[in-house]
């Protein structure tokens, strides 16, 4: 091969490679992007798909109702306009306690959020997105 | 008085960096040998300070004065001591000024190193790296500043973060941060030679070992922060492409495209502007990520912008030094094109590939992790972007990149000579194919191509790494530690390769509710909770749990005693696990929650292979000191010495 052809098939190689990469690079991220929601917008039914979203809000103080003798429990999540019924299956993680924000990712079956993951934020000052400054603040803050 | 000090310190040392910057611009420039003369004190002078004062803040610490604002709300007077001295890194303030700290140290260890260069090159680098310094400094002043005071000054402090309460994570933010800053120096180097319009070979010798040495820092410091969030955070993750992880992976990509685009400039001078390119973006990645990390801009966009000068303000040092640098580049790269040619199956072909890949593991990354940010700033909504998106991105480039790599460590510089190396190439893919089928026999399951392919390619990027120096050892020549270095850090792809595909691959989670004296089975271990009893530390209370591990003989294996903690002062749970670890898998059991009627929840994994990765990631960052210490630069350095002594008798 000419110096030239060499050039050329590294260069179209290069670029085969660089496209292939870019077309399954979309793919992935068409596939793994997850929207968020408020309790709100979850029941004004903004996520009625099949795809797994996330819901973000507050846990109801005295929500958490726990199945006696396994893992399952369920618990409410608030923006303070709407709630949604959350169940869970699993070990929860060490921030998550009532009145407090949290994040989880599963999706919505009969009204209620069948979540597969509940996410640990680790601050206590950690707020759901879009809930800073429409919540009460923390108390003694 | 000690936060007065500090105060005044970094104000000297800020005043100290404007004339590095100064003097060694203009001196340069103007070719004056007094202004030029300056630099090197001024380096030394402001390191001094900068040092001062984070010495006089980490005495703050030690001291217990809360009356310092910053020590207050990151300390107690319960905190054990070690932990005292983490916590001056602990949240944002300190962490800002380890950073400046260490570019200090840099700056002056270039400064004291440097004295085989041309007096006008070290004047352009310290010049560079002066500015960043006084960017930093400045930020630093104006908005993160660690001394303000606490008027009246609280009885006690308010603790430390309960996670950064841990030997691994103390060690972390210095040795991580040495790595991210370390780039500053091959940049301050490219943007020097840039300025000069002249990039040679020996321009490519000065930088590679400094260079290297911060890679291997990064290296270091991104596997304790992998190591952590694996037992600290409790849950067994390894790497969960979290935006603060892939802050520090993204420069790590860009220093190994660097590293191996560097020794192809130094060895044929080839690839000059993409060099100089790289060395611009893993700098620029460097202070990208200490962006995203300490704007709050990922924990919330609101914390971002409800502190917005702090955010403003890294974001215009940001843009000043990157377009700063990109500007010069456009200006000066078409100067410094290089001329040789070199055949499709060099060694040179394969370093090209090889930066291609990383380049573009590393774009992808950064999309990723941007564009929520960026949707969330135009108020389109708020998204994330999953795992699965970053595996897939990742495995993309990894396995073409690790496939050259198998094969590239036994090209030939500059002309195509694969035929007298293709029956060793060929065994190695044997012993490879024959190693993954014996493993996944082992390991049984159902067959994955993709797994498969992962252990292949791991044992047999391994044999080839080793069959270098066995090579070598064969025909009786000694071989160089920058050789002998590759073949280390290239074992160490292979052993982490071999790890990740395990341990992702044929891990066995499960949680689970056990009360006392019962018993869940994973992967044919036996988990038994025979007690649980209350504990207390220095500053927090815990519930302990004995478990005892039995193998499928019914033989005793260990008994672990993870913990529940709770630290007193923040009133913050904390899950302790409990870990075996053997050669060929780590059993691990954190304790999750009281379901009541002393029944807890348990989260129980069985993780093979799973040391291997970070020990391979040791073996990268041992290769990469290997090969820094090589002799050649030393012997290079000293040659240069003497012929600028010959020049400087003549004139």
């Amino acid at each position: 091969m000419t110096p030239r052809r060499k050039r050329l098939t590294a260069v179209i190689l290069v670029l085969a490679g660089v496209s292939v990469a870019a077309v399954l690079a979309l793919r992935a991220f068409r596939d793994s992007v997850v929207l968020y929601y408020t309790p709100t917008e979850l029941v004004a039914g903004k996520a009625n798909g099949k795809r797994a979203v996330r819901l973000g809000g507050m846990v109801t103080k005295g929500s958490i109702v726990r199945q006696p003798g396994s893992l399952a429990l369920k618990f409410e999540v608030t923006d303070f306009v709407r709630t949604v019924t959350v169940h869970y299956s699993g070990v929860l993680p060490d921030l998550f306690r009532e009145g407090q924000g949290v994040v989880v990712h599963g999706s919505l079956k009969n009204g209620e959020f069948m979540a597969d993951e509940v996410l640990a934020k680790h601050d206590e000052k950690y707020m759901p997105p879009n809930m800073a400054g429409k919540m009460p603040p923390p108390p003694g803050a | 008085m000690t936060a007065e000090l500090g105060q005044i310190a970094l104000i000297l040392a800020l005043c100290l960096t404007i004339a590095q910057a100064v003097f060694g611009l203009v001196g340069a420039a103007r070719g004056w040998d007094n202004w030029m003369a300056v630099v090197r004190p001024a380096t030394v002078g402001q390191a001094g300070f900068v040092v001062l004062a984070f010495l006089l803040l980490a005495s703050a610490f030690l001291a217990n004065d809360f009356s310092v604002q910053y020590v207050a709300m990151n300390s107690n007077s319960q905190l054990p001591t070690l932990y005292r001295v983490a916590a001056v890194w602990g949240a944002h303030e300190g962490s800002m000024l380890l950073w400046a700290t260490i570019l200090a140290l840099w700056s002056c260890a270039v400064a004291l190193l440097s004295r085989s260069l041309p007096l006008a090159f070290a004047s352009r680098v310290l010049a560079v790296l002066g500015i960043i310094s006084a960017g930093i400094l400045l930020f630093i002043l104006l908005t993160s500043n660690p001394f303000i005071r606490l008027v009246p000054a609280p009885f006690d402090g308010n603790d430390l973060n309960p996670l950064l309460q841990d030997p691994a994570l103390a060690m972390h933010p210095p040795i991580l941060y040495t790595g991210y800053v370390g780039f500053a120096v091959a940049f301050a180097f490219a943007c020097a030679a840039m300025i000069e319009g002249r990039l040679d070979q020996a321009w490519a010798r000065w930088t590679r070992p400094w260079t290297t040495v911060a890679w291997l820092f990064l290296t270091i410091g991104i596997t304790l922060g992998s190591w952590w969030a694996y037992y600290e955070l409790g849950w067994g993750g390894w790497w969960m492409w979290d935006p603060v992880e892939n802050a520090s992976f993204m420069p790590w990509l860009a220093g190994t495209a660097l590293i191996h685009s560097l020794a192809v400039t130094e060895k044929r001078g080839l690839f000059r502007s993409w060099t100089l390119l790289l060395a611009l973006f893993a700098f620029s990645l460097s202070l990208l990520g200490t962006f995203l990390v300490r704007s709050g801009i990922i924990v919330s966009v609101h914390a971002f912008a409800s502190d917005p000068l702090r955010g403003v303000f890294i974001l215009g040092l940001l843009a000043l030094f990157i377009l700063g640098a990109l500007t010069l580049y456009a200006w000066r790269a078409g100067q410094l094109r290089s001329s040789a040619g070199f055949e499709l199956w060099s060694r040179e072909s394969f370093l090209l590939f090889n930066n291609i890949l990383l380049v573009i593991a590393a774009s992808l990354i950064l999309l990723g992790t941007l564009y929520p940010l960026l949707l969330a700033l135009m108020k389109l909504g708020t998204i994330s972007v999953g795992p699965p998106y970053f595996q897939l991105v990742f495995l993309i480039p990894v396995i073409p990149l690790v496939t050259l790599l198998i094969v590239g460590m036994h090209a030939a510089w500059k002309r195509a000579r694969l035929a007298p190396v293709k029956r060793r190439l060929v065994s190695i893919a044997l012993a490879g194919v024959i190693a993954a089928v014996l493993l996944s026999l082992t390991f049984g399951g159902r067959p994955r191509t993709l797994v498969f392919v992962g252990l292949a390619l791991a044992v047999a990027a391994m044999l080839s790494a080793l069959s270098v120096p066995f090579d070598h050892l064969r025909r009786r020549v000694t071989i160089p530690r920058g050789v002998l270095g590759m073949s280390v850090a290239h074992f160490g792809v292979g052993l982490f390769t071999l790890g990740a595909t395990v341990a992702s691959a044929y891990q066995v989670e499960r949680d689970v509710s056990l009360g006392m004296g019962q018993s869940a089975n994973v992967a044919g271990y036996d988990f038994r909770l025979t007690d649980l009893r209350s504990v207390e530390g220095p500053n927090y209370a815990a519930r302990e749990a004995d478990v005892v591990i039995t193998d499928a003989g019914g033989r005793v294996v260990t008994v672990l005693h993870p913990q529940k903690r709770v630290y007193r002062v923040q009133q913050q749970p904390m899950t302790e696990a409990g870990i075996n670890v053997s050669w060929r898998r780590d059993l691990f059991v954190a304790l999750g929650e009281d379901l009541g009627n002393g029944v807890w929840s348990l989260r129980l994994q069985y993780k093979p292979l799973i040391r291997y990765l970070w020990l391979g990631s040791l073996c990268m960052a041992l290769g990469g000191l290997i090969a820094a210490t090589d002799r050649r630069y030393r012997i290079a350095l000293a040659r240069e010495r003497v012929d600028t002594d010959t020049v400087a008798e003549r004139a």
